[in-house]
């Protein structure tokens, strides 16, 4: 039976790694994901969780160990932040072309410089091109939920691709909240054992990770797109399978009081919860705002997100990470969503915003300024974003 | 074709291009790269098998008379046996087909 506690975020995250009787965890500790690795460590010194706990020198060995445990057969969790998957980044693409079904928790939180450990969106972002399944938690049930999804949808073996559970650093990680957690037997009933496709084994010797020349990289690059899009149904058939068994259900797009609504927030992560507070005040005051809140970032499903939104007349859209890419141009989660309206051939009133950068709270009040500003801005004139909370 | 070209359809790869049938390599015909052929002048060879350790493609075996035969189907064209001859009786030659 489920059992209703009160947690920090990264400890019921760890637990729900724990309950998933995962065999192997590399990861390095790195703020603000600490205590999920130190709490993975903690079941494992006290024989709680048979599992082996790789401490390893640095992100870099501890997502290559996991991509060896995960190619012998071995159900594999690591957890980063920031710097911590700068540093991984090179072997997480490797990962998700060798099809390695690894779970990763990235408790989000900006990149240096200025050294920051507070929270932004920039390591999700750094990470958007490296071939994973992303998935995003807006508060500390869904990332324990997500996490349990995480591995059915990574070892599906229609899908067989590394998948990230994003979690926002602090906001989430560090806060302590009433959380579901079910018992190992529930969790056992919805994650059958894993079963890898391709497995290292000494009986019958494999190669995983040979050279591709020119004549076959592309093949292999287009092999590992033509998966990352068809694992899209196979998240929300899971989202379903969770719903059935567990009671809460998952969309890849949420949506909040949207569908009289004439401007729209598009937000993802912890920010959607604070928006949606900011939304039932503007409702009370008369005003038709509602909300998007994107659960799935890699595949973008880009779809679902217009079908939410696409009769919206002013968008509010929110990245949570500062973008250089001259200032004529959106931000990236912006950039995406004015790419799916554009292919079906709408062009509603944008205005993007940059919020919650490095650790800056964004309050009820930032919401109703931002959806005043794209309500009465002329079309032409809004820029293509703008920093919210910046001191002139 | 596909077995000595490596070519093949993106839909045919296995899950992350891996390799399920161990010494396969042997199948690929790396001598489609060669744009010289190595010579061997069997005037002057001395059978010391210099040519045969160093070759990284293993086209050298040894036949009854005691030369080193090369196998073209694995010659690259790369050039080590010519340079590790220790008589310079292994002659590069532009590759004409
Ligand atoms: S040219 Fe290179 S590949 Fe060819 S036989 Fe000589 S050493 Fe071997
Ligand atoms: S290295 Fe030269 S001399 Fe020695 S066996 Fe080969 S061809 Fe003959």
């Amino acid at each position: 039976m489920s059992r209703r506690v009160g947690i920090e975020v990264s400890l019921a995250v760890a637990e729900a790694v724990g309950l998933c009787d995962v065999d192997v965890i590399a990861a390095y500790p790195i703020t603000p994901q600490t205590h999920i690795v130190e709490h993975l460590s903690e079941l494992v010194a006290e024989g709680h969780l048979d599992a082996e706990f790789i401490p390893v020198e640095s992100e870099h060995s501890a997502m290559s160990a996991c991509v060896g445990s995960s190619a012998a057969g071995a159900r594999t969790f690591t957890s980063t932040s920031s710097q911590g998957y700068a540093l991984m980044s090179e072997i997480c693409y490797i990962a998700s072309t060798l099809r390695l079904p690894i779970v990763m928790a990235v408790a989000n939180r900006a990149i240096s410089a200025p050294i920051s450990i507070w929270n932004d969106h920039a390591d999700l972002m750094y990470a958007r091109d490296a071939g994973w399944i992303q998935l995003v938690s807006e508060n500390g049930q869904e990332a324990v939920d997500l996490t349990f999804m995480a591995f059915r949808i990574a070892e599906d073996k229609r899908v067989s691709l590394p998948v990230q559970v994003n979690l926002d650093g602090f906001i989430m990680s560090h806060v302590i909240e009433p959380i579901f957690l079910p018992d190992a037997q529930e969790v056992k009933q919805f994650l059958p054992p894993f079963e890898p496709l391709l497995r290292l084994d000494p009986e019958k010797p494999i190669t995983i990770g040979p050279v591709g020349m020119p004549d076959v990289y592309t093949e292999a690059r287009k092999a590992h797109d033509e998966i990352l899009k068809a694992s899209k149904p196979i998240i929300g058939e899971v989202f379903d399978e969770f719903e059935k068994q567990f009671g809460r259900r998952y969309k890849i797009i949420e949506t909040y009081k949207i569908e009289d609504a004439e401007t729209v927030i598009v937000a993802m992560g912890s920010l959607s919860q604070t928006a949606a507070t900011a939304i039932d005040a503007m409702r009370q005051r008369g005003v038709k705002v509602g909300m998007a809140s994107i659960r799935l970032f890699r595949p973008f499903p880009a779809a679902e997100l217009v079908e939410a939104i696409g009769k919206a007349k002013n968008l509010v859209l929110l990245d949570r990470a500062t973008v250089f890419a001259g200032g004529e141009i959106s931000g990236p989660v912006a950039l995406e969503v004015k790419s799916a309206l554009f292919d079906r051939g709408l062009s509603p009133k944008t205005a993007n915003f940059l919020v919650g950068i490095g650790g800056r709270d964004v309050t009820g009040q930032n919401f109703e300024e931002m959806v005043e500003r794209v309500v009465t801005a002329q079309k032409g004139d809004l820029p293509p974003y703008e920093f919210i909370n910046v001191r002139e | 074709m596909a077995k000595e070209s490596g070519i093949k359809s993106w839909k045919e790869l296995n899950p992350g291009t891996a390799i399920t049938e161990p010494g396969s390599a042997a199948a690929l015909k790396t001598g489609d790269w060669r744009s010289m052929r190595p010579e061997t002048d069997r005037d002057r060879c001395i059978k010391c098998g210099q040519c045969y350790i160093m070759c990284p493609d293993m086209v050298y075996t040894k036949d009854a008379e005691g030369y080193y035969a090369q196998n073209h189907y694995w010659c690259k064209g790369c050039g080590i046996c010519a340079r590790e001859c220790p008589v310079g009786a292994i002659m590069m030659n532009e590759e004409v087909d």
